[in-house]
Parts: structure tokens; C-alpha cells; sequence
């Protein structure tokens, strides 16, 4: 689906928005439960490192992901030639390479609401459906998930919101494409840059009231503790 | 877990800072110059042979010349401006917040159609007119003028509609550079002096496009009203105008 190019920009910028920060959700929720589980269960000595690779992100200026994003997605740079590999081509400047630098830098929000979630289980729980034969599976889908909703919620809200505030990296490996990679906070830059207030104040506001919603959402879901009463 | 190590850690750092403060005694900064980022580079070199000359320290903040228009508008703290283009400076003085007496043209920029691979730019002209682009960097028309130097130049080869989807656009000249420099585009519309400082390290391959393909690219430097009394920042858009300084311009790559 291509924006109608008399629309206004914003409208373009909206969809890759909204597109980026859901797909981005949804990858980061399924990638992020088993590393999750893992990190809330393992007695590995990888923990702690792979706990800080995970978290990474919350610290590291965007600029220092984008920078080496950048350079690795070139054709002749390692993600790049993987990519190529892989059937899908160079990734820098493309929706697909805004959303790997998304994936990447949304990473710690999604899996730390659900590692609490996991953690805050009480195993007796999981024992009692395990003698009831329940399989690891079966454990997992009618105990764990249900037990761990507000986690999941909370994951999700926190990650999608995240993602919508992105600028940095998304300025740095996106090249500002409108449809593809211009996104409502390089949007709002850019007129901030050609001093286009009017524009800017509208977009600004909006994104203020759309942070702040999402925010009290969470808040009215989170009156209920991590995990749901057992 | 006890905090005492970390406090311990934080009061320590907390003296040395003052200690630190005091090891990096430079001379002040006795003006501030906003420079398009198309000349950062030029513009920093020529501040230190004028600093040798002078003691006068000047302190370069580069930006797109939009960008810089912004916020001069807004109250920036510079005493003058380096621009990309002849128009900017004579808005400012138009608005009032520069001196029209200072007014002047320092440099001729020049665009360069650049590529890392040294073996994709070997016919450059045929390649702009109808050869085969994937990706092109620029930078941002609105903001930039070499950005929109590029734009006329791919009017002039009546290729501009059918590229604009291919366009990937830096917010200034600087980070369209480094869009092309890393390799993550393959092709640019770029300044020469740009082009230069990147070829030091990766020669690629390029080729000048020629001046008649867009209006020119004549920059112009001014003395902005909050430097009308500052001699360092008076003095640095004099030493602009030397034949020595000039003499370092064209070998940065400007006509």
C-alpha cells in the first residue's frame, strides 16, 4: 500500500508509524517469551552477560546503534551480506532495515516486563500442573500465559510506545524516506528544521497526548500487580 | 549489596572534576562561527591558521544552512555565518539580525557525483543521464543548497521525477556523505570539498558535475548582529578575504 501522493506528509508518516511500531510489537513479543523464560529460569553462566547484551540498548545512545547499523548493513558490510545471502537485499534505507535497528533497540522494553512477569510465578504452580500431567506446553499456554497478562500488556504497550518515540537511529540508517522510512518524529523534525511551526506544534502535540494516553492505560492495567491473582 | 564502594567511586570522581576542569585550560573562545557543514571542514583549518595569527580562538558549529538560519532566528549564540548559499545571508540582513557591510561571497562550491566502488563511476555523465541508479544520496533540498543543487542538476537531465523514490536524503551534506562513505548507498550528489576530505581515506569513484547543470553554488559569509562588536569574529571574515585564505579554499575543493 502506497501513500496518495497529494496527501499530506504526515498521513504517510503515520502509516510507517503505526506499521513499524506494531510489527515491531508482535516480532519482539514472540522473540522476546522464550528469552524471557530463559533469563527468568536459567542458572547458566550466560545469564548475566546475555541480561546485558538484552539491556544495552536502555543505555547506549541511539546514535552508536544507528552508526554501527549502518556500516553493518552496507552490501559489503557483515548484516549486509548476510541479508543479501538471505534473498533480501541491502537493508539500509529500507522499512525492513528500520525495523531490524527497531527490533533491536525496543529489545530491553518488551523482554523485562515479561521477565518480571515469569520470574514473579510461583514454581508450587507450575508443580501442581505438572503432576496433573500437564505437558511443558500445556503448562506453559493454560498456566503461564494467563497468569502473566498484565506482563504481556504491559510489554507490549511499553514496546509499541518506545518504538513510535524512535528518532535517532531511524535518522541515522533510514535516509528520511517519505512511505518508507520518515517516521512522525523525523517528520517533526524536519519541520522544526525548515520552520514549519504551525505544522510542527500540531504534530507535537499530537504525539504528547498519544504518549500520555498509552501512559495512563498502562497505569489504570497495572493497578493490578504483575501477575494476575492466583 | 552495599552502596559504600559506589559512593566511595562518585565522591572521588566529584574531586577530580574540578582537577580535570583545570588540566584543559584552553585559550577562551572569543567568537563563535555557524558554518553550512559542506565547509566544517575547511572552515576549522582556516580557524587555526587564523588563531595562529591573531590569538584569536575561533569555535566552528556546523549544521545544514537551514538548519543554522533556524537558529540564528531563534537566538543562537554566533557572531557570523559561513552559508552554503548567497540567499540565506541576505535574509538575515533583510531581517535585521546581521551587518550588510560584511556581506560577502568567500567560496564557489562544486558537486561531484560520488561512489565508494572505484570501478561504478566511469562514465559519470552518461551514468547521471541515463544509466542505471538504485540509490542516490543528497542532501535535503529544503534545508541544504547543495541539496537543492542536486535537485536542479537532475532536473538538467530530466531524471529528477523518476528518482525522487530512489533518493535517500542526509539532513545536511555531512551525513549524506557518510550515507555514500560507509557504502550503504551507492551513489551521491555530493560537494567536492566533501568529496575530498573522503577520498584521503577511500578514493571510490566520481566524477564533477559540470556548473552549468544548476544555478551556482556562490556562499556567502556575514557578521551577525550579536558580533558587531566582537574584533576575533570581525577579524576572521577579513582574514576570509585574503588572498592566502583564498588561495586554501580553491585547494578545498571550491572554484
Amino acid at each position: 500500500m502506497l501513500p496518495d501522493p497529494a496527501a499530506p506528509a504526515w498521513i504517510a508518516a503515520v502509516w510507517v508509524t503505526l506499521k513499524l511500531a506494531s510489527l515491531t510489537t508482535v516480532i519482539l513479543l514472540i522473540v522476546g517469551m522464550p528469552l524471557a523464560w530463559w533469563l527468568a529460569h536459567t542458572r547458566s553462566a550466560w545469564r548475566m552477560p546475555v541480561g546485558a547484551v538484552v539491556a544495552l540498548p536502555m543505555v547506549l545512545p541511539p546514535t552508536v546503534l544507528g552508526f554501527y547499523l549502518l556500516i553493518g548493513l552496507a552490501p559489503d558490510g557483515p548484516l549486509g551480506q548476510l541479508t543479501n545471502a538471505l534473498g533480501l537485499g541491502t537493508l539500509a534505507f529500507t522499512f525492513k532495515g528500520v525495523l531490524l535497528a527497531s527490533l533491536l533497540y525496543s529489545l530491553p522494553f518488551v523482554v523485562h516486563p515479561l521477565q518480571a512477569g515469569f520470574a514473579a510465578i510461583p514454581p508450587a504452580v507450575l508443580d501442581a500442573a505438572a503432576t496433573l500431567r500437564a505437558s511443558p506446553l500445556d503448562r506453559f499456554v493454560s498456566v503461564v500465559l494467563p497468569l502473566s497478562r498484565p506482563a504481556l500488556t504491559t510489554a507490549a504497550l511499553l514496546g509499541f510506545a518506545h518504538t513510535v518515540g524512535e528518532f535517532g537511529v531511524v535518522l541515522m540508517v533510514g535516509g528520511n524516506i517519505e512511505g518508507e522510512t520518515r517516521v512522525l518524529s523525523v517528520l517533526l523534525y524536519d519541520q522544526v528544521e525548515a520552520m514549519a511551526y504551525r505544522d510542527a506544534h500540531l504534530l507535537a502535540a499530537g504525539l504528547l497526548v498519544f504518549s500520555f494516553a498509552l501512559l495512563l492505560l498502562m497505569q489504570r492495567l497495572g493497578r493490578r500487580t504483575a501477575v494476575a491473582d492466583v | 549489596m552495599t552502596y559504600k564502594p559506589l559512593l566511595a567511586t562518585i565522591a572521588l570522581l566529584a574531586g577530580l572534576l574540578p582537577g580535570i576542569a583545570c588540566a584543559q585550560k584552553k585559550p577562551q573562545v572569543q567568537a563563535r562561527v555557524a558554518v553550512a557543514s559542506n565547509f566544517a571542514d575547511a572552515a576549522r583549518q582556516l580557524a587555526n591558521d587564523y588563531a595562529r595569527q591573531s590569538g584569536h580562538r575561533i569555535e566552528i558549529s556546523a549544521a545544514s544552512t537551514g538548519k543554522l538560519y533556524a537558529q540564528i532566528r531563534n537566538g543562537a549564540p554566533f557572531d557570523a555565518m559561513l552559508s552554503a548559499d548567497a540567499d540565506t545571508p541576505r535574509k538575515l540582513v533583510a531581517e535585521g539580525l546581521a551587518d550588510a557591510d560584511t556581506l560577502h561571497d568567500y567560496a564557489t562550491g562544486r558537486l561531484v557525483l560520488w561512489s565508494r566502488d572505484p570501478a561504478l563511476v566511469k562514465d559519470g555523465e552518461a551514468l547521471l543521464r541515463k544509466g542505471t541508479i538504485t540509490r542516490l544520496s543528497i542532501a535535503n533540498p529544503e534545508l541544504a543548497p547543495y541539496g537543492e543543487a542536486a535537485r536542479e542538476a537532475l532536473i538538467h537531465v530530466r531524471r529528477w521525477d523518476e528518482l525522487k523514490p530512489r533518493l535517500v536524503m542526509g539532513e545536511n551534506v555531512g551525513q549524506a556523505a557518510q550515507f555514500v562513505a560507509s557504502g550503504a548507498a551507492p551513489l551521491g550528489l555530493l560537494p567536492r570539498s566533501l568529496v575530498q576530505v573522503a577520498r584521503k581515506t577511500t578514493p571510490g569513484s566520481g566524477w564533477d558535475v559540470p556548473a552549468a547543470w544548476h544555478a551556482p553554488i556562490v556562499q556567502s559569509a556575514v557578521l551577525l548582529e550579536r558580533g558587531r562588536s566582537n574584533a576575533a569574529a570581525r577579524g576572521f571574515l577579513l582574514y576570509l578575504r585574503s588572498p592566502a585564505a583564498q588561495k586554501k579554499i580553491r585547494a578545498f575543493g571550491y572554484d
